[in-house]
């Protein structure tokens, strides 16, 4: 088993990602270079925080474009597994891997903090080792990570169970007054109609060293690792 | 006028920012007179950012030497503090004031890029930064406008490039309000033996420039804009603030440590205040050569700009770099997978000369030794007055003028006053955990940083800073940030190692505002000597006036402490019900330049607290001993609001908001006591099983300790003077400057 996490010029969560996964979770992990069309044989490919290309233009528009991007997009539509958190997740939605789009703030400023979120699905392959309802404690750290897409898209998105993770408070209630960016319907996360790709504002790789005060990340990850290695065996 | 062939005379060297002598002087060391260009690239050396010429007599008395630090003050571009292990810390503060005054966002964005660069280019990479701002007060609409373009600045570019803001202050007082203060304090961590110095090495080197292409933004931020006061003529001066580009800062950081860690680097430095014209001339003084300049060589933003231009321009994001001529190709593909442009520029030479040439002609010729700090650049002891304003402030009896309120009505007003509410609009902001190293951040007395490099080990870093007592007591005013800071890292569970200062004050040409600077930098010495925590470098900000205002003298001290174990980490809040709570130090009464005082009657007045160095070392040993034998729950200090705001802090910021307190108290002056910020004083919680321990350390120490009472599950009781709850504190603290900004939307 081994992850990749991709360095895109302004990622600055590439480190932090591959530490939780090495680190705190002992799973192979492996730097890939935005300029490389080699995803180096990797089981799961992460696409980190940060602000690829300084997020000029559109969060994640030009990121898309990159030549690893190329191999990442093919590899996801082949059934390949997918993470992308905060910034990956804006790339997500501009390569159209992931359906909608992340706007800017309700509050238009930057809103780094501790939230939590509920767990809407225990059954996929990044919540596997979780139950649906569950509360994590995770961070957030974003100036435009407002959920957006039109009504039909929506409609799709709760037709098929992709939303799995929304914004609550710690006893998992769901509501406006517990919605920190303005996402629609609360989302924080969502997956793809095969759900192999996942895109989440909230930052697992903050959360998997009990010394940062949550280990709640762990469950996304490992989650992960033992779906890919009951498909291995 | 061409400045290249301009022949200067003493007027233009006037409106330069230099004086008719140092003209004078200029022309003696040339032996002739200079060409407008070189009498610019004088000018910015030689101003006070640069040649800290007003400053460098006083700075000479601090402590700059200790075991740990592996480079002295002054040195290279930050300080440098061994931790073991093989890895040391780099960290330095420095202020941007003048251009966040003008234009706050861009200001306070730059301020941040410069001081990470700072780090970077010793081959640190930067994994903290914290911010000490100080602006006027929030009813003014200027002010808000000020607060709120400094707080994005920091967030857009500390976030983007991926340094986590873990700390500071914010402050609020009148005598901010034309001219605020940022300072920015940037940590890094490098291996011990792998620097990077600020040096040209030899001669026969080929000198490069890294990074963005030079443009005209920030000509004269050094001379003019920052070496002066605040006046109708400020607002012309906004062409003079960079512009600065996080992103690019970031691919400038990946290039810099590659090329560090590739070994081919002889010396580097960034290009901040004065640009090319001092990286060339600081590297050659310390590498002791000269250098031969071709600007044609120089990748501009704009095709026509002039040698003058080229050599004062502070565009943001450069590094000067000296290395191998065979290294080139080297160095060429490093930058090339960053995307970072690289040009070569010069050699480095044996005379001992700049020499600059632009359009194929050679535009000046200038001894290296005439520019810098330590050699030509002039040094000044100004003449010291003892304020005027003082016979009236020592005179007035704060208690008196306090007047008569009851403790509970005294203690909701602090709650809600900006300098205690909770600052949680700012630092929410901030990307306070990018890096996966934050333990605490603005919750506790110091941020605290575990250190992946050095398993088990962590790092904790505060700045204090306040002005009141330094205003109305330099030296005092200079010792206790000293203090303060110091107590904050050990409540957090830390050694104290070492500091670095931004010394912020008024005009040093008025006497009384250089006896503010000459007493609180004594002050800040005897307390460093006391601590045995050297002064690792930082930097002067002289000129903070504005109508011959000036601010109040603001000598913010960065400290950096080391956690030995990552068991040690104390938190501020409380963490168990039913643990004991005691108080650490004497109880006190003092309420000069309290934040009472100033919140009932927008005074400063009275003398500064009482602060003996001695008793607040042993307050440091007592509970230090007693952190690091796991006897302490929760520590937080007495700052601002003395004792009942310490206690409803440790409330508020208990473990999700919920326990109180329930303090048995009574005096006969509540308001002094619960109120006065009398120094050297923490408020412990703890176990019943380790009160008697506790108590016979402090006993060895000589440190006084008093019972206060006990944690409670939210109830939070002071005597028979006040009596509430930890969610009505909370409310009142978390809610006070989200109010004062006229923000509706407050989520919890």
């Amino acid at each position: 088993m081994k992850i990749g996490v991709v360095v895109f010029p302004g990622s600055n969560c590439d480190h932090d990602a591959y530490w939780a996964i090495k680190h705190n979770l002992g799973i192979n992990a492996e730097f890939l270079f935005h300029k490389e069309h080699d995803l180096k044989g990797c089981d799961a490919i992460i696409l980190p925080g940060g602000f690829s290309y300084g997020d000029y233009l559109r969060s994640g528009a030009i990121a898309r474009f990159s030549p690893i991007m190329k191999e990442v997009i093919e590899f996801a539509n082949s059934g390949g597994l997918v993470i992308g958190i905060c910034n990956g997740f804006q790339i997500l939605c501009e390569s159209g891997l992931l359906p909608g789009a992340l706007l800017r703030n309700r509050d238009l400023r930057f809103i780094s903090k501790f939230i939590h979120i509920r767990i809407e699905r225990g059954d996929t392959i990044f919540t596997g080792e979780l139950n649906r309802g569950d509360v994590l404690r995770i961070p957030i750290a974003h100036g435009e990570g407002n959920y957006h897409a039109d009504k039909a898209t929506l409609q799709r998105l709760e037709e098929n169970d992709q939303i799995i993770f929304t914004y609550c408070d710690p006893k998992g209630n769901v509501s406006e007054d517990t919605n920190p960016n303005g996402s629609q319907l609360n989302i924080a996360g969502i997956v793809n109609e095969a759900g192999n790709v996942l895109g989440m504002m909230p930052h697992p790789e903050r959360a998997c060293d009990s010394v940062l005060g949550s280990t709640d990340g762990v469950g996304i990850f490992r989650s992960l690792i033992t779906a890919r290695e009951e498909v291995a065996v | 006028m061409n400045p290249d062939t301009h022949t200067t005379t003493v007027e233009d060297a006037k409106n330069l920012g230099l004086t008719e002598q140092e003209y004078e002087s200029i022309c003696e060391l040339l032996d002739r007179v200079p060409n407008y260009t070189e009498l610019g690239v004088y000018s910015v050396m030689w101003s006070e950012h640069c040649s800290y010429k007003n400053s460098i007599a006083q700075l000479k008395t601090l402590p700059r030497s200790g075991s740990r630090l592996l480079v002295e003050a002054g040195e290279e571009n930050a300080g440098l503090v061994d931790i073991e292990d093989g890895y040391a810390v780099a960290f330095k503060i420095e202020s941007h004031n003048h251009p966040s005054a003008v234009e706050p966002y861009q200001g306070a964005a730059t301020g941040v890029g410069g001081i990470l660069r700072d780090i970077f280019t010793m081959g640190a990479r930067p994994i903290a930064a914290l911010d000490s701002l100080r602006f006027g007060r929030l009813d003014n609409q200027r002010t808000r406008f000020l607060f709120e373009g400094v707080v994005k600045g920091i967030s857009n570019y500390g976030n983007s490039f991926g340094v986590p803001t873990v700390g500071g202050e914010v402050f609020f007082e009148d005598c901010y309000c034309d001219n605020p203060l940022v300072n920015v304090m940037a940590v890094g961590i490098l291996k011990a033996d792998q620097t990077a110095s600020a040096t040209s090495g030899a001669p026969k080197k080929a000198v490069m420039i890294l990074g963005a292409r030079t443009g005209r933004d920030g000509i004269h931020g050094a001379s003019l804009l920052a070496s002066r006061e605040f006046d109708e003529k400020t607002e012309d001066m906004r062409p003079t603030v960079q512009v600065g580009d996080p992103f690019y800062e970031k691919m400038l950081l990946e290039a810099s440590l590659e090329l560090i860690a590739s070994g081919i680097v002889i010396g580097m430095q960034d290009m901040g205040a004065a640009g090319i014209s001092c990286s060339t001339s600081e590297m050659s003084q310390k590498g002791r050569t000269g250098m031969n300049i071709n600007l044609d060589l120089v990748p501009l933003r704009e095709a026509d700009m002039s040698a003058y231009e080229i050599m004062l321009s502070e565009s943001q994001e450069r590094m000067l770099l000296v290395i191998e001529e065979q290294d080139i190709a080297q160095a060429e593909a490093i930058c090339e997978k960053w995307d970072v442009p690289i040009a070569r520029i010069g050699t480095t030479t044996d005379n001992g000369f700049i020499q600059l040439h632009h359009n194929g002609e050679r535009v000046a010729n200038i001894p290296v030794e005439s520019l810098v700090l330590g050699g030509g650049a002039p040094v000044y002891i100004r003449e010291q007055q003892e304020p005027v304003y003082l016979n009236e402030t020592l005179a007035a009896n704060p208690r008196e003028l306090i007047g008569s309120i009851t403790p509970s009505d005294a203690f909701n007003q602090l709650l809600e006053s900006p300098n205690i509410a909770s600052k949680r609009w700012v630092y929410d902001q901030y990307d306070s955990m990018v890096r996966s190293n934050t333990v605490q951040s603005f919750d506790s007395d110091a941020a605290v940083l575990r250190l992946k490099e050095v398993p088990g080990k962590g790092l904790a870093v505060a700045t204090d800073c306040n002005s009141r007592y330094v205003y109305l007591n330099p030296y005092r005013g200079g010792a206790i940030a000293v203090a303060e800071a110091a107590r904050n890292v050990v409540c957090s569970g830390a050694t104290p190692l070492a500091i670095t200062n931004c010394l912020n004050f008024g005009n040093p040409y008025n006497p009384e505002v250089y006896w503010q600077f000459a007493k609180a930098v004594r002050g800040i010495g005897d307390a460093c000597r006391s601590f045995d925590t050297p002064v690792t470098g930082g930097n002067v900000s002289f000129h903070n006036e504005s109508q011959e205002k000036a601010v109040y003298p603001t000598p913010t001290i960065g400290m950096l402490g080391l956690i030995e174990d990552l068991n040690h980490i104390t938190p501020a809040g409380f963490q168990n019900k039913g643990d004991l709570i005691a108080l650490l130090g004497e109880v006190g009464n003092e309420l000069g330049g309290s934040e009472l005082l100033s919140t009932l009657t927008e005074k400063v007045a009275g003398d500064a607290p009482a602060i003996d160095l001695e008793v607040e070392k042993r307050l440091h040993l007592t509970l230090l001993t007693a952190i690091q034998n796991g006897y302490i729950s929760s520590a937080h200090d007495c700052s601002e609001g003395g004792l009942a705001i310490a206690l409803a802090e440790s409330s508020i910021n208990s473990k999700e908001q919920t326990l109180g307190a329930d303090v048995g108290f009574e005096t006969e002056d509540p308001i002094s006591a619960l109120f006065g910020e009398s120094q050297s004083r923490v408020v412990i919680s703890f176990s019943l099983e380790n009160e008697e321990k506790i108590k016979a350390i402090a006993q060895t120490h000589s440190v006084p300790y008093s019972p206060l009472g006990l944690v409670t599950d939210g109830d939070f009781r002071i005597g028979s003077y006040i009596s509430t709850n930890v969610s009505e504190m909370a409310e009142r603290y978390n809610t006070a400057i989200e109010r004062r900004l006229g923000f509706k939307n407050v989520m919890a």
